[in-house]
Parts: C-alpha cells; sequence; structure tokens
C-alpha cells in the first residue's frame, strides 16, 4: 500500500509535468509511434514481393511483429534507465535517492516512469489481435491468460538485461556505449530467429535472450513447432534474467560511492 | 570566396579534431552499424529465399546494398539540425552572427569534419569487417570507386541542406523537435535506406521520384551495386546536382527572413 500511494504521486507529478506542454507531448507520442512502425512498413512492402519469409506468411510475422511491441511498450514505461549514468551517476543524484526510504530501485523507476509508452503497446496489440483473426489458428480459453504470462516473462527479460548493464554504471563511470549496442541487438527478436545463422541464433536463445520477447513467445499461438517448446521457457528465462539483474544491481548500490562534492 | 578558403579548412580540421578526441564513442558505433547491417542481411537473405531477383535486385546486389546505404550513412548523417536548432533556441547564434563568415556555411563544414571522421575511422573499417563477414560484391572498375565517392559527397550536401531547412524552422516556431523527428524518420524511409525505392509499389515509386530523398541513399548506393550502368551514372549524378541547387533556394529565402525576424529571449 506504501508503494501504490507513491505511485499515485509520481503518476501526478507526470500528468501534470507532461500535460504542461501539451502538443509538445502529442508530437513526441505520434513520432514514436511513426518510428517503431517503420517495421510494420518494410514487413508489408516486402511481402508485396514475396508470400513467404522463411516459411512464415506475412500474418505470421505481423502477429509477431505486434507481440514484440506489448512488452517493449511496457518495459520502456517502466524501465527507462537510458540516461542513469548521466544523470545518477556523474551528477551524484543516486545520493538523493539512497536516503530515502523506498527501495532505490522502486524510485528510479517511478521518477523515469513514461506511461505514455503504453500506446505502443495498444498499438501492438491491435496489429496481433487483425493477424490473429486473419490466421487460422484458433483461440482457446487459457490463450489470454497464457499471453499475460508470456508478456510478463518478455518484460523481465527487457528488465533483467537493461538493469544488469545499467549497474555496470556503478563499476565504471565512463560511457561505455554498451547500451545502445544492446538496444540495437533487441531489433533482431521482431523475426523468425531461424533465419539468422547458428551463433546469433544462439546468442538470442541463451546469452541475450531477444528470441524470447518476440519470436519466441508468438509462435506459442501460431502452433509453430519448430519453436514452440522455446516459448513455455519465456517466463522461466524472464525470472533468471530478471534475477541476475536484480542481485547484480544490488551489487553495484552497495559499491556506489557518490560523485564526490 | 578565396581569403575564406582557408578558414573553411580550418572549421573541418576543428571539428575533425573534435571528433577524435571523442573517438570511444564511436568503437561502439561501428559495431551498432555491423549490427544493422547483420540484421538486415539476413533478413533479405531469408526474403529472397529461393528467388533469383525482387524488386529488380539480386541477392547479392541487395546485400552489397545494405552493407554500402549504411557506410554511407555514417558519411553523410549528423544532427545540424538539433544543432542550429539549440543555438537558435539558447541565443547562441547571435553571437555566431556577427562573425565575419556566412553561419550556414560553418555549420556545413563542422558536419563535414564530422562526416569525414566517420568516413575515415568508421564507414573504412566497418566496410573492411562487413566483406569478412557477409557475402557481398564490391566494384571491381576503379571509375565507379570514383563516381561514388562523388556521389555520397552530394548525399552528404543534399542531406545536410535538408537538416539546415529543419533547424532553422526553429526560427519561426519555438519547438520544432517534432519536425526534426519526422525528418529523421522520412530520410531513413524514403532514402531507400531500409527498403530500396524499386520495392514501393509503382505510385509510391512515381511520388519520391520527385521527392529529393532518394538522391541521399538510393542513387548512390545503385551506382555501388551495379545496377545502374553507362550513361545512366550519369543521369543520376545529374538528379543530385539539381536537387543541391533547387534546395539552396528555399535555405536562402529562409534564411533572409528568419535574420529580419531573429527575437533571442533574455540574455
Amino acid at each position: 500500500m506504501y508503494y501504490a500511494s507513491i505511485f499515485t504521486d509520481y503518476f501526478k507529478t507526470y500528468l501534470k509535468t507532461r500535460m504542461t506542454y501539451r502538443a509538445d507531448f502529442l508530437i513526441e507520442v505520434v513520432t514514436d509511434l511513426l518510428f517503431q512502425l517503420t517495421n510494420l512498413f518494410f514487413i508489408l512492402v516486402v511481402f508485396l514481393h514475396t508470400s513467404s519469409l522463411g516459411g512464415w506468411s506475412i500474418y505470421e510475422m505481423l502477429f509477431i511483429y505486434g507481440y514484440f511491441m506489448i512488452p517493449y511498450g511496457i518495459f520502456t514505461c517502466f524501465l527507462n534507465l537510458w540516461s542513469f549514468n548521466e544523470r545518477y551517476i556523474v551528477k551524484g543524484e543516486m545520493d538523493r535517492i539512497l536516503t530515502r526510504p523506498a527501495h532505490n530501485l522502486v524510485q528510479l523507476v517511478l521518477e523515469n516512469m513514461d506511461p505514455a509508452s503504453l500506446f505502443g503497446s495498444i498499438t501492438g496489440f491491435i496489429i496481433m489481435g487483425y493477424a490473429w483473426l486473419q490466421l487460422d489458428v484458433g483461440f482457446v480459453w487459457y490463450d489470454p491468460f497464457v499471453l499475460v504470462l508470456m508478456v510478463i516473462g518478455s518484460v523481465l527479460i527487457y528488465a533483467g538485461v537493461y538493469i544488469t548493464i545499467t549497474s555496470l554504471s556503478f563499476f565504471s563511470d565512463s560511457p561505455t556505449g554498451i547500451t545502445p549496442m544492446i538496444w540495437n541487438i533487441q531489433n533482431y527478436g521482431r523475426y523468425p530467429v531461424d533465419i539468422y545463422n547458428k551463433v546469433i541464433k544462439f546468442t538470442l536463445t541463451w546469452l541475450l535472450p531477444f528470441a524470447f520477447v518476440g519470436v519466441y513467445p508468438a509462435s506459442f499461438f501460431l502452433d509453430k513447432d519448430i519453436s514452440q517448446g522455446f516459448a513455455l521457457l519465456t517466463p522461466v528465462v524472464g525470472i533468471v534474467f530478471f534475477s541476475i539483474g536484480f542481485v547484480v544491481w544490488n551489487v553495484g548500490v552497495n559499491r556506489y560511492k557518490g560523485a564526490g562534492s | 570566396m578565396f581569403p575564406m578558403f582557408s578558414a573553411y579548412i580550418d572549421m573541418i580540421r576543428i571539428r575533425f579534431l573534435m571528433m577524435l578526441a571523442y573517438r570511444v564513442n564511436y568503437y561502439s558505433g561501428i559495431i551498432i552499424y555491423a549490427i544493422n547491417i547483420g540484421a538486415y542481411y539476413f533478413l533479405w537473405k531469408a526474403i529472397f529465399g529461393s528467388n533469383e531477383t525482387l524488386g529488380e535486385f539480386t541477392v547479392l546486389q541487395m546485400t552489397t546494398y545494405v552493407a554500402v546505404s549504411w557506410m554511407a550513412r555514417a558519411f553523410y548523417f549528423n544532427n545540424l539540425d538539433r544543432e542550429i536548432a539549440n543555438e537558435i533556441k539558447d541565443g547562441s547564434v547571435a553571437v555566431q552572427l556577427t562573425k565575419p563568415y556566412p553561419y550556414l556555411i560553418f555549420k556545413m563544414m563542422q558536419g563535414l569534419g564530422e562526416g569525414l571522421f566517420r568516413l575515415l575511422l568508421f564507414s573504412v573499417p566497418g566496410m573492411v569487417i562487413v566483406t569478412l563477414l557477409f557475402q557481398i560484391e564490391l566494384p571491381t572498375q576503379f571509375d565507379v570507386w570514383v563516381i561514388f565517392m562523388v556521389m555520397i559527397f552530394f548525399s552528404f550536401l543534399i542531406n545536410s541542406q535538408i537538416n539546415l531547412l529543419t533547424g532553422m524552422f526553429a526560427f519561426f516556431v519555438e519547438n520544432n523537435e517534432g519536425l526534426m523527428r519526422f525528418k529523421r524518420i522520412a530520410v531513413d524511409l524514403f532514402s531507400g535506406l531500409i527498403i530500396p525505392i524499386s520495392f514501393f509499389p509503382g505510385w509510391a515509386q512515381g511520388i519520391l521520384e520527385w521527392l529529393p530523398f532518394q538522391a541521399i541513399t538510393y542513387l548512390p548506393a545503385s551506382v555501388f551495386t551495379g545496377r545502374v550502368v553507362g550513361d545512366a551514372i550519369y543521369n543520376a549524378f545529374i538528379v543530385q546536382v539539381i536537387w543541391f541547387v533547387v534546395l539552396s533556394v528555399p535555405i536562402y529565402v529562409i534564411w533572409k527572413m528568419a535574420r529580419r525576424r531573429l527575437v533571442v529571449q533574455g540574455g
């Protein structure tokens, strides 16, 4: 309950700051969405020329694409840690966070949350729903529950990977450029992993498990044999990676000494 | 003009050295471009599947196109729009206007310094890595390389001109963030970086032929991949030159208008 009331207060602050510049807010939401939709455009144009991409039809691709947007939107809403190094380590704002009673990670999440990115999740859900209707894969009563479980798993994977990387700031305060690298790799998860070579496939499954934020969980609903077995692993991989992230983060916080002066 | 020449060279040189001082940021940049090229490389291979040609491309031409488009982007890409908009917003443009050189050319030179830095320390090693990792086909004729180099210089000019126009918009509205973001999406999408223009539906190709974006990526990359040969190469080049001249007009006009109505906030 304590955290719920903090959440409400932070959310109110968020609304007040964003609503001060409504036009800017709207433009930002629209352009962010357009930026994500360039990939949709890519899929649509490509399928004007071919009927299958590595054995996947256009609606199956759209389904994966739509699914990919859902956990991504939720993740960017709550774990907006892009500028953590500059803002909290270099400028020393982490000191302020650590003197307060709420858990430091919770405060960071709430201070940087960006509910506007949930528009992306909604768009993704609509695209996925549309593709679902076009595909002849059926609908079972437990599908919505499995979907929720998969999305939670995928969000935990994002969270785990990015919290681990962000924790590196505690060990070295020089910018490493590693976050944008990972961000670019995650886009591989939007497409069927079988199109990549073995090394990339292995990396996307076990090392940086971004196949679990897109193609694997989505293929559960598409009845694709090749990766359906992996689909059910999504929540497990999520929990494992999130735990790693959380442990590394806490070790990092204990090492934190402040920026001086 | 000529006394200014050495000043321009210095502007390029200083920006180049500035980039060199922060080069660590660029090592990760090479990897990011390799990651992007890799993603599209495998994607296009899967899209082609058993097809010999698609959208007037062979597989080999397509993978080469992807690699060279991204490497060319490293050269022509810059944030001049954002830099100009920021200088207008924080008022430092007023100081720039008192300097004895034209502000917009000064910005272009800075962009060129940045571009040359990335060309030498980024595109060239990047292209070597990409050639080793992926199956692509480099041109064998020397003159194709020369004309390609000239063409990506024009890509830089045209892309920078579009950036100048977008950036100068900050003179007229308080926040041009949205326009800058739209521009970025438009350049990536309509220049043929993400999908070659010959893949677009006919009506879209018709529209894109009348826009400057194709001159940034599609035309030079088509020459590089050997899809455009003989006299058609010169036609492609002339299209670039025409766009360079055409875009200079609105830049000149808007610049004249903007200088007259410049209001610097605070002091």
